[in-house]
C-alpha cells in the first residue's frame, strides 16, 4: 500500500488564461480507492483527465510507477476510464462493447469470450451479452461501462461521476457494489464526485478540492472529524463555524465562554475558527447547558430533527432525536471531543 | 389546435396536388400511348421504351449520368463526412461561420453556381490546358453535393456522447482506429443518407451540368436537346423512368429517416 503508483507533481492547468489547477500535488497508492471530491468547477474532473491522458498539464509532471508519462497518449496508458454518461458504443451489442478493448489488443477470440463472460458475471449481468445498448436501463449501462473498462485488466480505473445519473436508491446500491468490485479485482480506483456522502462511504482516501486547489487529503474519518478549514467543514456534512480564541493548548473560548477541547499547537491567544457538528450537541434543560438559547425553527428529517437554536451570539444548527418546540428555551452541552479547532482562513 | 378541413380547404388541397402531379401523370400515361399524339389516347404500347433502349445517344447519356452520379456521390460523401467532423470540432465562432458558408451553395440559384463554375473551369482550362468535359462535370457535381452531405452528417455528430472518441482511445484505439471503429459506425446512418441525397441530386441535375459538361451529355441534357427538335414520346418514356427513379430514392431516404426517428424515440 505504500508505493506511489500515480504521482502528480506541481500540476498547473490553464484554459485560455484561466487557472483550473493550481500547483496540485497528489499521489495515489496501489490498490487504493481515492476520491476527488469538490463542487463543480473545482478541477476534479480535469485532474482525472490529466491522469487518463485526455488533457496535458500546462506545467508539472505526471508519474506512473515512477516514470514520467506526460507524453504518453491515453491509448498507451495502463489506465481505463468509466465516463460520466457511460460513452457506450450504440452500434455494438453488450458483448462487443466489452470485447472492444481486447480486440484492439488482438487478443484471441477464445480468450476474449472467457474474459467477457467473467466480467458480465462480475457486474451481475451474466446473460446480457447479446442485448443491444439502447435496451439497457441506466444502472445496467453503468455496469457494462465498468465491465468494458475492467476487462482490459488496467492498473488503475478512473471513474468520472459515474453514479450522478442514477436515482438515489440505485446510487446507494451501486456504491456498495463498486466498492465490492474494487476489493474483488484489487486495483486502484480514482473516483470523482461532488457527493460528500458517496465519498465518505466508498473511499480509502478523500481529496477535497476547491477552486483548483487541494484543500485536504485524508481518510474519510479524518476529513469528517478534523476538517482543516471552513470550506472542508462546510462541504463535508453540515457544520457550525464560529470565531473563537485559542488561549493555550486544549483551552478555547467562543460565544463568551471557555471550553476544554483536545486540539493544540496554536500560538497563545490565536484567533481561530471553531467547528461543531450539528449532531454533536446534546440538548439539555437550560440550566444544565453551557450555552442557552431559544428554538427558532424545527424540521423533521426522518431519523432526527433539525433544530435552529438562537443564542446571544450565534444561531446553531442542532440535530437531535429529541423534539423541542419553537419558542422553547433549551441548553446545549458539548464535551471536549465535540469541539474542533481550525486555523482562521 | 387543429384547423377544420372545410370544403374550401379540401378544394384548395385538391387543386394544389392536381397542378403539381397531373402533368406528371399525363406524361407517364402518354409514355404508353401507341401513336405520337400527345392529346388522344390510341392504345397501349411499350414501343417507346423499346426504342429508348435502342437509342445510342440516350444510352450514352444515361451511362454518363449514372457514372457521374455514383462517382460524385461517393467522393462528396467522403469529403463531406470529413468536413463535417472538422466543422463539428471547431470553436463555436468558426463553426457558425463555416455553417453559413456551407449553406450558401444550398440556397444559391443553380444557374449562378453553374455559370460561376463554368467561368472558373474555362479560366483554369486556358491556364492549365484542359477543356470542359467529364472531369469538370464531375468536379461540379462533387462541389454542389458536399454541402448536403455535411448537413446530413452534422446532426448525427451532435447526437454522439461527448466522450465517445475518448472512450475509444481509452480502450486502446489510435486516432484513426477511434474514427473508423467507433465514430464512423455511429454516424453511419447520416453518412448513407448524405450519399443517397447526393446521388439523387446528381441524377436529376440539369442546370449545373449544362454549364460544366462541355461536349459530354447527361440524361437531363439529352432530354432537353430532344425537346428542341421534334418532340418524340421517347421523351415521355425517359422522363417517366427518371421520375420513378428519383421518387424511389426519395422514398428510401424518407423511410430511413422515419425509422431512425422511431429508433431514437424508442431509446428514451
Amino acid at each position: 500500500m505504500s508505493e506511489k503508483l500515480i504521482n502528480l507533481e506541481n500540476i498547473h492547468k490553464d484554459y485560455g488564461g484561466k487557472t483550473v489547477l493550481d500547483n496540485l500535488n497528489l499521489y495515489v497508492r496501489d490498490k487504493e480507492f481515492v476520491t476527488l471530491l469538490g463542487p463543480s468547477g473545482c478541477g476534479k474532473t480535469t485532474t482525472l483527465r490529466i491522469i487518463g491522458g485526455f488533457e496535458t498539464p500546462s506545467a508539472g509532471v505526471v508519474y506512473f510507477d515512477g516514470k514520467n508519462i506526460n507524453d504518453v497518449p491515453p491509448n498507451k496508458r495502463p489506465i481505463n476510464t468509466v465516463f460520466q454518461n457511460y460513452a457506450l458504443f450504440n452500434h455494438l451489442n453488450v458483448y462487443d462493447n466489452i470485447a472492444f478493448g481486447l480486440r484492439i489488443q488482438k487478443v484471441r477470440e477464445s480468450e476474449i469470450k472467457d474474459r467477457v463472460n467473467r466480467m458480465l458475471k462480475l457486474v451481475s449481468l451474466p446473460d446480457y451479452g447479446q442485448r443491444s445498448i439502447d435496451r439497457l436501463s441506466g444502472g445496467e449501462k453503468q455496469r457494462i461501462a465498468i465491465a468494458r473498462a475492467l476487462v482490459n485488466h488496467p492498473r488503475v480505473l478512473l471513474l468520472d461521476e459515474p453514479l450522478a445519473a442514477l436515482d438515489l436508491k440505485l446510487r446507494k446500491e451501486m456504491q456498495r457494489e463498486l466498492k465490492a468490485i474494487q476489493q474483488q479485482v484489487g486495483i486502484t480506483f480514482v473516483f470523482v464526485t461532488h457527493d460528500q456522502e458517496e465519498a465518505l462511504t466508498m473511499s480509502d482516501t478523500i481529496v477535497v478540492m476547491n477552486k483548483g486547489r487541494i484543500q485536504q487529503i485524508g481518510t474519510p474519518v479524518d476529513i469528517y472529524n478534523e476538517p482543516k478549514n471552513a470550506f472542508v467543514a462546510n462541504f463535508i456534512g453540515e457544520s457550525n463555524i464560529v470565531p473563537g480564541v485559542m488561549h493555550r493548548d486544549k483551552l478555547v473560548s467562543f460565544c463568551g465562554r471557555t471550553f476544554d477541547c483536545l486540539d493544540g499547537g496554536f500560538a497563545p491567544d490565536e484567533p481561530v475558527d471553531v467547528v461543531v457538528r450539528p449532531e454533536d450537541f446534546e440538548m439539555v434543560p437550560p440550566e444544565e447547558g453551557q450555552l442557552t438559547g431559544t428554538v427558532r425553527s424545527l424540521l423533521f428529517m426522518g431519523v432526527h430533527y433539525e433544530i435552529m437554536v438562537e443564542t446571544e451570539q450565534f444561531t446553531w444548527t442542532v440535530h437531535s432525536i429529541n423534539r423541542a418546540d419553537v419558542g422553547d428555551r433549551v441548553g446545549l452541552y458539548l464535551t471536549p471531543d465535540d469541539i474542533h479547532i481550525m486555523h482562521r482562513s | 389546435m387543429k384547423p377544420k378541413n372545410g370544403k374550401g380547404g379540401r378544394l384548395l388541397t385538391f387543386l394544389l396536388f392536381f397542378f403539381l402531379y397531373a402533368p406528371i401523370l399525363v406524361l407517364i400515361v402518354f409514355s404508353f400511348n401507341s401513336t405520337k399524339s400527345r392529346t388522344v389516347w390510341t392504345g397501349f404500347t411499350f414501343d417507346w421504351y423499346v426504342k429508348l433502349f435502342n437509342n445510342d445517344a440516350i444510352l450514352s447519356a444515361l451511362y454518363t449520368t449514372l457514372l457521374v452520379s455514383v462517382l460524385a456521390a461517393v467522393l462528396a460523401t467522403v469529403a463531406g463526412t470529413f468536413a463535417a467532423v472538422g466543422i463539428f470540432n471547431m470553436k463555436r465562432r468558426n463553426r457558425e461561420l463555416m455553417l453559413q458558408v456551407n449553406n450558401i451553395p444550398v440556397v444559391n440559384a443553380d444557374i449562378i453556381t453553374g455559370v460561376s463554375l463554368c467561368i472558373l473551369f474555362v479560366f483554369l482550362g486556358k491556364m492549365l490546358g484542359f477543356e470542359l468535359g467529364f472531369g469538370t462535370l464531375l468536379i461540379a457535381h462533387v462541389t454542389f453535393n458536399i454541402p448536403y452531405v455535411i448537413l446530413s452528417v452534422l446532426p448525427k455528430l451532435r447526437q454522439l456522447d461527448n466522450n465517445l472518441f475518448e472512450a475509444a482511445q481509452d480502450l486502446g484505439c489510435s486516432w484513426m482506429q477511434a474514427f473508423f471503429k467507433v465514430i464512423l459506425p455511429e454516424i453511419w446512418p447520416g453518412v448513407t443518407s448524405g450519399l443517397l441525397m447526393a446521388f439523387t441530386l446528381s441524377i436529376d441535375d440539369f442546370v449545373i451540368s449544362y454549364f460544366t459538361a462541355g461536349s459530354v451529355e447527361t440524361l437531363s441534357m439529352r432530354i432537353y436537346a430532344m425537346t428542341k427538335k421534334r418532340i418524340s414520346p421517347e421523351i415521355n418514356a425517359i422522363s417517366t423512368i427518371l421520375f420513378l427513379t428519383i421518387l424511389l430514392l426519395l422514398v428510401v431516404i424518407n423511410v430511413r429517416e422515419v425509422r431512425q426517428e422511431k429508433k431514437a424515440a424508442g431509446k428514451n
